[in-house]
């Protein structure tokens, strides 16, 4: 393995990425100039072994292409990804695949990103196929029942033969997560990982990720709009809107002491389990706006309900407010 | 009276080979005008099964006993030709996903208009100037009318097919998931809004989703649903504060709560899955996966009883199932 021993696992650093705006034949022959979706637009973090971050926000705030963008399906415009210390944005698929093994992904839908027609052994015992892992068949079965045990499908040997139309919903998640822990990842990208789960078996698939991030090397970064699971699992909560993260901090800060307007207003609007607990909750009007018109200054004044006349002028960074470890993209904060 | 009465609804679904599923298994409720009562369960318990029984949409596939009442008359007596007259004029259902059911080819304010027409309420440009109107009664300038679907934003085709469910003026509103796919910020808006129309228009409003929060939050009354059966129903205060049933309780400790979190306070899983409904079962359909189960309960189905004033629940040892 490349890269120093101190490194943090990953650190993003100013990652940018665009997509281009289809223009119609009119546009073209009229030479207007062609239009870019800053999807991230200059997000960084870290993340450390044994930890789990949050990446919180609605859609096309620009969580999930943070998370493509690191896992090289999508080329940064700028921007420096690092894994264990070695820059992996933007390299060539060649050299990306052996780096694959360090790093992997779970997908929202356990119905799609499982093959209907592999076994689950087939399906768990793909990636070692393709990395080329195991020579033998019985070291790779061997490799397969602990990824299952360790993604709790216990005894595993009872699930080898079994097809994915004969699993309940989490048990797919749990296939799922098996074949991305076969390789030994130092990192897991864990896209909405229980939103298409049912109420009753969701804890169970976020208190696996939770062990596996505590009792191993690995981390986890997890996006999720899903403020509650956040709070209750990640270390840290890193909340975007608009391609940036607004504000950035330890979970249960973040939670209770929220200082960005839109991290309020978000957390406001969460509904409580308890039906005495009503919270104020503050609607903004609208919805996130159009990432290829950004608005100028803070892009969240025009939404904001404390703005002030600055806000349309001056753009924010991120900086340390209160503790440390919390900062806040806001004029105001 | 009520204004709508559930009574003993079961649905059986045809299977192309093999025995019947009993999907709905003895459904009974009521509610009065302005109420806003949530059906919560997780997937295959019955809950869409039945409000689809309810409106009388269900495919011949199905067979359905029992009653559905509005001002006391069974809409489901006459089959189809009776349900047909209370369908959307005095019931009416967002469906599932029904922001994304919206005809691509056809103006919104057509679209909402299209049945006003059919059931005889308005027609030209009367049909069209409510379209306007029941628009901006959902937070959509009216003008929008003349735009299609595609330049909608999520949450405003969410609002555009509230507005077509109320078109015909219904007194009853049966909402499916209709927040589901939506943001957070977009849920809360939808969710008010529903809020608003149940207790300006006195619409009597059901709210069919997966999700407890939603519902305590949304809801003044609600009934868990498991394996067919609603296993528990009451005040949503005493459903979280003194559930009778262990399923309720559960389900609410599955569920991660922004303002619980921190506080160390775990949320656990309920083991095991539901029973399959194409089996007849013995006993407690909850027994297997339930943490406090006597004798009784592998052997005797548990009825739902009154347990407290408005609460009902469907447990042997609902007295102490509670306390944990």
């Amino acid at each position: 393995m490349t890269g120093s021993q101190g490194a943090p696992l990953l650190e993003v650093e100013n990652l940018t990425t665009l997509y281009p705006v289809r223009r119609g034949l009119a546009d073209r022959v009229a030479r207007q100039p062609r239009l870019w979706v800053h999807a991230v637009d200059g997000v960084s973090f870290t993340l450390a072994r044994g930890e789990m971050l949050a990446l919180v926000g609605e859609s096309g705030c620009g969580k999930t292409t943070t998370a493509q963008t690191i896992l090289g399906m999508v080329a940064p415009a700028s921007g420096t990804v690092r894994l264990n210390g070695t820059e992996i944005a933007g390299l060539p698929e060649r050299q990306m695949r052996p780096l694959r093994r360090q790093l992997q992904m779970i997908y929202q839908d356990p119905y799609e990103s499982l093959d209907p027609r592999f076994r689950v052994e087939t399906a768990v015992g793909e990636p070692l196929l393709v990395h080329g892992i195991g020579g033998k068949p019985a070291e790779r079965r061997e490799l397969i029942v602990a990824a299952l045990e360790r993604a709790g499908l216990s005894p595993a040997e009872a699930f080898l033969a079994r097809y994915p139309h004969e699993l309940s919903g989490g048990q797919r998640q749990r296939v799922a997560i098996a074949a991305s822990l076969v390789l030994g990842p130092d990192l897991l990208l864990a896209d909405e990982p229980v939103s298409m789960l049912d109420v009753s078996v969701r804890a169970g698939v976020l208190t696996l990720l939770d062990r596996l991030r505590r009792d191993g090397r690995m981390g986890i970064l997890m996006i999720t709009h899903d403020l509650s699971t956040a709070a209750h699992f990640a270390d840290r909560i890193a909340v975007m809107y608009l391609g940036r993260i607004v504000e950035h901090g330890p979970a249960r800060q973040v939670v209770r002491h929220p200082q960005h307007p839109y991290t309020k207003a978000l957390l406001s609007v969460v509904p409580a389990r308890d039906p005495r607990v009503r919270s104020a909750p503050q609607l903004l009007t609208g919805e996130t706006p159009n990432p290829v018109d950004v608005p100028t200054g803070c892009r969240f004044h025009p939404r904001c309900p404390v703005a002030v006349e600055r806000c349309s002028a001056l753009d924010p960074e991120l900086r340390v407010v209160s503790s440390a470890s919390h900062e806040v993209a806001c004029l105001l904060a | 009276m009520s204004l709508l009465e559930v009574s003993d609804l079961h649905v059986w679904f045809d299977l192309p080979q093999g025995p019947q599923v009993h999907a709905v298994q003895g459904v009974s409720f009521a509610l009065e005008p302005g109420d806003r009562f949530g059906l919560v369960g997780e997937s295959g318990c019955g809950k869409t099964t039945t409000i689809l029984a309810t409106m009388g949409l269900l495919p011949p596939t199905a067979s359905v006993s029992g009653e559905v009442r509005v001002d006391g008359q069974n809409i489901l007596a006459g089959g189809e030709d009776s349900a047909r007259g209370y369908r959307w004029k005095d019931i009416a259902m967002v469906f599932q996903g029904a922001m994304n059911a919206l005809n691509p080819v056809k103006k919104v304010g057509w679209q909402i208009a299209e049945p006003m027409a059919f059931h005889g309420i308005a027609k030209g440009a009367a049909a069209r100037r409510r379209a306007g109107e029941l628009l901006e009664m959902v937070g959509i300038p009216a003008a929008s009318a003349e735009r299609y679907p595609h330049e909608f934003s999520g949450g405003m085709r969410q609002r555009a097919s509230i507005a077509m469910a109320l078109a015909c003026q219904p007194r009853i509103l049966l909402a499916d998931e209709p927040t589901t796919a939506l943001d957070v910020m977009v849920q809360a808006q939808i969710l008010d809004l529903l809020a608003r129309l149940s207790s300006e228009l006195g619409l009597a409003l059901v709210l069919v989703t997966h999700d407890l929060p939603v519902v305590a939050q949304t809801c003044g009354r609600a009934a868990v649903m498991y394996a067919g059966e609603i296993v528990e129903c009451g005040p949503m205060e005493t459903l979280f504060h003194q559930p009778r049933h262990p399923y309720t309780r559960l389900l609410f400790a599955a569920t991660p709560d922004l303002y619980g979190a921190g506080e160390d306070e775990a949320v656990v899983s309920i083991g095991g899955a539901p029973p399959r409904l194409d089996e007849p079962i013995t006993g407690c359909p909850f027994q297997p996966r339930c943490d406090v189960v006597l004798e009784r309960c592998a052997e005797e189905h548990p009825a739902l009883r009154l347990v407290g004033p408005g609460h009902e629940a469907a447990c042997h040892h609902a007295e102490r199932a509670g306390a944990s």
